[in-house]
């Protein structure tokens, strides 16, 4: 259920302002993709842009393609509310729902897109969601606790249950381990490898080990200066930018030399 | 310390013992104690030109301020004593801006408790001349045109809340904005004349009915539940909204199923607030709904009695002998202040009840 997804003359504009300009890619299935770059270069921007949010920020818009199997998904008769359903996200902050308990936070995908499921298919898919984003044997007790009530950890792999209880064909994460502890890191990064298998990802980061860890490929984006739209310098396989990048601006960049 | 510590005299202010400087200190109750003292000193002088509650806490403020500041700066010095003075500046503040509250209340309690028996609340003033009497048909009445302005107001000024937090842009939402800040403002007697000119274009003039009153009501409270739900709707965060559309959730079901629950404590807070806002309003009612001694509980056909209208008639046509029409009146104010306080206690148990849980 992976899909492919292929971005072409991709320009990102805040009102006026041109904030991510011609950016071309091609994002494999089932595969990690990693975004690099210094803050204001319009990872997340790019990020945003793939399932459609970028748009709910008022004067945002978009004009390129974004192609994901054949089908462009800033065509006329597309619906963003449609993309957003193929195409998961997961944010920077865990935010579960503060009303709903942790059951209700997994299936809330499934009952807010008005789905009707029996009480024993929600039960399963509420524990294979959880199981899937690791977090099983650690709530299975307390379902119906507030999400709120659990650790940053723990809610950030709620919400990762939330985003794949839908079934969604990509999963966008906005560097999603930054508000956490290395052991939680490295329970969400076990999980994004094991999520690989039938999910295409798209990460960004601002730890470098952790992209080098978890992606296949790796993308580096840059500013050439302040006001000045951000670009993609440089995609590649990750092994090939962490050893052997192409452009001198991504060799800078990993070594620490600016940014 | 050591025995080879020279045996300096300690200065007033400082102590060698630490790092940090430590001073004299004047005991716990000394502040209170010498501002009680320049009250005492402040209703003598008072006494001095015929004894005056007004004079008294006039010098006496002013007096117990100053002793408690002089005594301060000479014991704990400058510093101190500058946190001292605003600290009695502020609390003096207070307690004056609690006596007309207090006395208020009392008042009302003393002269409304006499009257509040069984009789004020089931019986109207149908055939009543002097004593005995009640307020039933008026206590019905508040409730039914209270309960009708609530039907009115809370869709209206929910939606345009939700209109100008999720949807609205530009133009069309500032003018929303200002206009509602304008209504917010309206003198209360201007939305009566205006429900009344509304109505008597229908029904012609001296047109009398408890659904006037209502809409007139609306007038008024559509304002306060619109700022108040706006203001509670725009607490609930962004990444929540984000958190709905990125599981493809369209925007009506967001605002539904995410944004009103989040939120729920705080309308309900806000409305029931608005609710009290309005219940004591007189003058609109005055020239809408009139006043009837009868029981009228059908909004749609002719007058009705409300209690702040009730309470006005008896205070200012009170019959003859007068006092038990104003006893009467006092009654009225009384039921009224517990309603608006009974209002106000449901207002926190929602709060309390339907916010958020983080239940650790």
């Amino acid at each position: 259920m992976a899909k492919r997804i292929d971005v072409s003359d991709l320009d990102i504009y805040y009102g006026n302002f041109l904030a991510v300009q011609g950016v071309n890619v091609s994002i494999e299935p089932r595969s990690i993709t990693a975004l690099i770059g210094p803050s204001g270069c319009g990872k997340s921007t790019f990020l945003r842009s793939l399932n459609r949010m970028h748009e709910v920020i008022p004067g945002a818009r978009v004009e390129g393609k974004v192609v994901i199997d054949g089908q462009d998904l800033y065509g006329a008769d597309v619906d963003p509310v449609d993309v957003r359903r193929q195409i998961g996200m997961v944010f920077q902050r865990p935010n579960p729902f503060p009303t709903m308990s942790i059951y209700d936070n997994v299936v809330a995908g499934v009952r807010l897109n008005g789905g009707k499921l029996r009480k024993s298919e929600l039960d399963d898919l509420v524990e294979k969601s959880l199981r899937g984003a690791n977090l099983w044997t650690e709530v299975k007790d307390r379902l119906n606790r507030p999400g709120s009530g659990l650790s940053g950890g723990q809610q950030q792999r709620l919400c990762i249950a939330r985003a794949i209880a839908v079934e969604p064909e990509v999963l966008l994460m906005d560097e999603p381990c930054s508000a956490l502890d290395p052991i939680s890191t490295l329970a969400i990064e076990d999980l994004m490898t094991e999520l690989k298998e039938r999910f295409t990802i798209v990460i960004v980061t601002h730890n470098m080990q952790q992209a080098a860890r978890v992606s296949t490929s790796t993308g580096f984006f840059n500013l050439s200066g302040v006001g000045q739209p951000g670009h993609l310098v440089e995609f590649n396989p990750t092994e090939k930018i962490f050893s052997n990048p192409e452009e001198k601006a991504t060799e800078d960049y990993i070594s620490g030399r600016f940014g | 310390m050591s025995t080879e510590t020279p045996l300096a005299p300690a200065p007033a202010a400082a102590s060698s013992a630490g790092p940090v400087r430590t001073q004299r200190r004047l005991p716990k109750a000394a502040p209170a104690g010498l501002f009680a003292a320049g009250v005492l000193v402040g209703a003598l002088l008072s006494t001095l030109t015929g004894f005056s509650i007004a004079l008294t806490v006039i010098y006496g403020a002013v007096l117990g301020t100053l002793a408690v500041y002089l005594v301060s700066r000479s014991v704990e010095g400058r510093r101190k004593a500058t946190d001292r003075l605003v600290t009695t500046v502020v609390t003096t503040a207070f307690l004056i801006a609690m006596v007309p509250l207090v006395s208020l209340v009392w008042t009302v309690l003393e002269n409304g408790l006499p009257r509040l028996d069984s009789t004020f609340f089931n019986s109207s003033m149908l055939g009543v001349v002097g004593e005995g009497g009640g307020a039933y048909h008026a206590i019905l009445g508040t409730v039914i045109i209270t309960g009708l302005t609530t039907v009115i107001s809370v869709p209206v000024g929910l939606l345009t809340a939700i209109y100008l937090v999720e949807y609205g842009t530009g133009r069309l939402k500032k003018a929303i904005t200002f206009f509602v800040d304008v209504m917010t403002g309206i003198p209360s007697i201007v939305a009566g004349l205006f429900a009344y000119a509304l109505f008597a274009l229908f029904f012609g003039g001296g047109v009398r009915l408890g659904i006037m009153g209502a809409v007139a009501l609306a007038v008024l409270m559509i304002p306060v539940v619109v700022r108040s739900a706006e203001e509670v709707l725009k607490l609930v965060p962004n990444e929540l909204r984000e958190a709905a559309y990125a599981l493809g959730v369209p925007k009506w079901r967001t605002v539904l199923k995410i944004v009103i629950p989040t939120s729920i404590a705080g309308l309900g807070t806000g409305i029931t607030l608005a609710v009290a806002r309005v219940i004591g309003e007189t003058a609109p009612l005055l020239v809408t709904v009139g006043i009837l001694t009868g029981t009228n509980l059908n909004p749609f056909d002719g007058r009705m009695a409300t209690l702040p209208v009730f309470a006005f008639y008896q205070l200012t046509q009170p019959g003859v002998p007068p006092e038990f029409g104003i006893q009467r009146a006092w009654t009225a104010a009384l039921v009224l202040i517990i309603l608006v306080m009974a209002l106000n206690v449901v207002a926190r148990l929602i709060s309390r009840f339907f916010a958020p849980k983080t239940g650790r």
